[in-house]
């Protein structure tokens, strides 16, 4: 699971360790602990100010600048409809406006299951293949207001 | 590894493996370079690649003197696909005059623009194109250490890369005294994290270093101060592709392809209302009308060209009457238009210019950096003019604000980011001033997108 546990603690300890020969480890240690936890918890904050005297302040300005960072936790599937021109004009609209309607929620949101979050997705490079929508890393092109839901269920079994 | 050995990998492979796939899906009308591995090679398996004479360009390179490698880029007259055109063989001249201990080489891989994947496909098609090329630029300008930074987005792309890296190490392309010589070159692959703005160079470089990707102030440019303060070549993937052909076929080779200004070709990514939306790689100087009617197969069914869009968020518009034009980097500049980074988008009737150039604004809005107050504040109040056009709360005043607001952004921007956000709105005034003025005065759009909802703020 991703959360915040004693065990993901030391996960990412172990993880935060490789990059003591890296210049500008930073992002690499941040997408680490997005990973491990689904967010970038203030203990694992904490743990990369003492071994790499980056200060907490820093890193969490670093967070707040990239969308993919997170400082709350988040759902196990980041899900989103890409808002890229392309989709855009193909009414990716409707698609996201039936996926809120279908998770009760809104972008940025998570389910209180803890399955979903809403994301914003802009342009994932396949905009002749639209309107796109992504689960993590899995994508479903031209997408249809009808399949939201069974792209949906898909994740809630498994 | 040596020359020996690679040419012994090579003529084995193919003695064994005597036929490769055939290419698919190449138009007529296309010349492939960039993607002439595309789909043909297993990008997975780096004795393909040598196969088809990969790394023999690097071999070639590394028996020439710095200068001359330049040199022959230069002869090229090579430009950076990544969107602004800049002479490729300058900017290593430039890095390599620069003395310092330490130099790098990034290939900028963040491919963020909507409607623009071309990079994705070569990434993902023939990643070792990629890293030649990055080797003969740290050759050139003597660096020994590389950066790929890859948008998150690309997953496959970043995966593929590693799997490169790795066998060129195992290889020994990549590491200490690489083809028995003193040069060493290794190379990283860096992710983003979901921020647009990284794709400008110097806030990707803020970003490999560990920051927010706010733009730099230039000067100075990579080429003197850029990662971790030293010299930086910094480059895109479409241009590096090319790198490997001019040094193993020439310069004059690669100038027989395109226009003067514009040598070589160009991958455009077709996107929007049309049939055959994909990558397709052509010499610079092709029309309009053969990218969209050739290439691209015509209007989809039931829809009729309206318009398009190339250079995305920060390009300009294209009518009807523009589709005789030639596509290169000079051409659309007198029309308020660029070829940009080749991403083109089609629309049709069911589309509405005012609602895209919002689109646009909206994107530009959500993705500065905030690091300057014209760019952070300027796209933000641009876009609540376009949503009040849209809306049915503008009058015709609003027109003059945009173009005031707009004049001031783009003079006052820090980096690109800004000072091309005014673009698409400047060009669209140019070119449909008439769909202003029906939304404004009549409520009224052609495409029957805009809904006109919006409400009067108090005062
Ligand atoms: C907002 C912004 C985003 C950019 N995004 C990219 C990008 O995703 N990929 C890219 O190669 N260049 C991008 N550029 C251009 C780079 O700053 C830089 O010019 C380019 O990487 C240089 O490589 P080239 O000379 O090979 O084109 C962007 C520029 C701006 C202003
Ligand atoms: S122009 Fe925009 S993106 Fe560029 S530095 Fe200024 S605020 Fe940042
Ligand atoms: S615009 Fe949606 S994938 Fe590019």
């Amino acid at each position: 699971m991703r959360e915040l546990s004693n065990q993901n603690l030391e996960t990412f300890k172990t993880k935060m360790m490789k990059y003591k020969k890296t210049k500008g480890p930073l992002i690499p240690i941040l997408h680490e602990a997005q990973e491990i936890f689904g967010y970038i918890p203030l203990e694992a904050q904490q743990m990369i100010e003492e071994e790499y005297g980056i200060p907490n302040a820093f890193i969490n300005g670093v967070i707040s600048f990239y969308e993919m960072f997170y400082h709350e936790p988040t759902g196990e599937y980041h899900i989103g409809v890409c808002s890229g021109t392309s989709c855009h004009i193909n009414r990716s609209k409707r698609i996201l406006e039936e996926l809120k309607k279908e998770l009760g929620i809104e972008v940025h949101e998570t389910t209180n299951d803890g399955l979903f979050t809403i994301v914003n997705v802009k342009c994932i490079g396949r905009c002749s293949e639209g309107p796109n929508l992504t689960v993590n890393n899995k994508v479903y092109s031209q997408v249809t207001v009808e399949d939201v839901s069974h792209i949906i269920s898909e994740f809630k079994k498994s | 590894m040596n020359i020996t050995e690679l040419t012994k990998i090579k003529s084995d492979y193919l003695a064994t493996n005597p036929i490769f796939n055939e290419p698919k899906n190449v138009h007529p009308l296309e010349h492939r370079i960039v993607l002439k591995n595309y789909q043909i090679i297993n990008p997975e398996e780096i004795v393909e690649y040598i196969s088809k004479d990969g790394y023999f360009a690097f071999s070639k390179a590394i028996t020439m003197s710095q200068s001359e490698v330049i040199e022959m880029i230069i002869q090229s007259n090579l430009r950076g696909r990544g969107g602004v055109g800049f002479p490729t063989g300058l900017k290593w001249k430039f890095t390599l005059a620069n003395e310092s201990d330490e130099k790098y080489v990034i290939c900028n891989a963040d491919e963020g623009e909507p409607g623009t994947f071309m990079d994705r496909h070569i990434l993902e098609g023939d990643p070792h194109s990629i890293i030649e090329g990055m080797m003969i630029a740290g050759y050139a300008i003597g660096a020994s250490k590389g950066y790929i930074y890859v948008r998150a987005e690309y997953p496959l792309a970043a995966k593929r890369l590693q799997i490169a890296i790795d066998q060129a190490k195992d290889l020994h392309i990549l590491g200490t005294n690489i083809f028995e010589t003193k040069f060493s070159f290794e190379i990283e692959i860096r992710l983003g994290a979901g921020a647009f703005i990284c794709g400008e160079e110097t806030a990707l470089m803020e970003s490999i270093e560990g920051k927010r990707g706010l733009s730099r102030n230039k000067p100075p440019f990579p080429a003197e101060n850029g990662l971790f303060g030293k010299p930086t070549v910094i480059n895109n993937v479409e241009t590096l592709a090319n790198v490997p052909f001019i040094l193993l076929h020439g310069p004059d080779k690669y100038k027989e392809l395109g226009t003067e200004k514009s040598s070589g070709t160009k991958v455009f990514s077709l996107s929007g209302k049309i049939k055959n939306g994909g990558i397709y790689e052509v010499p610079m100087g092709i029309t309009l009308n053969e990218i969209i009617y050739k290439l691209g197969g015509g209007m989809k069914e039931g829809s009729q060209f309206h318009f398009a869009f190339s250079g995305g968020p920060s390009g300009g518009v294209l009518r009807e009457e523009h589709l005789h034009l030639k596509v290169d980097f000079d051409s659309l500049i007198p029309f308020d238009s660029i070829m940009g980074s080749g991403g083109i988008i089609i629309f049709d009737q069911n589309d509405c210019v005012i609602d895209t150039i919002k689109l646009f604004m909206e994107f530009n809005k959500e993705e500065s950096c905030g690091k300057c107050t014209p760019c952070r504040e300027g796209t933000g109040i641009l876009f609540d003019m376009l949503d009040d056009i849209t809306g049915g709360t503008a009058n015709l005043d609003t027109i003059d604000a945009l173009k005031y607001l707009g004049r001031m952004v783009q003079t006052s921007s820090l980096c690109g980011l800004g000072q091309a956000a005014p673009n698409p709105i400047f060009s669209t005034l140019r070119y449909f001033k008439d769909e202003f003025v029906k939304h404004i005065e009549h409520k009224s759009c052609s495409a029957g997108i805009c809904t006109f909802d919006k409400v009067m703020e108090e005062e």
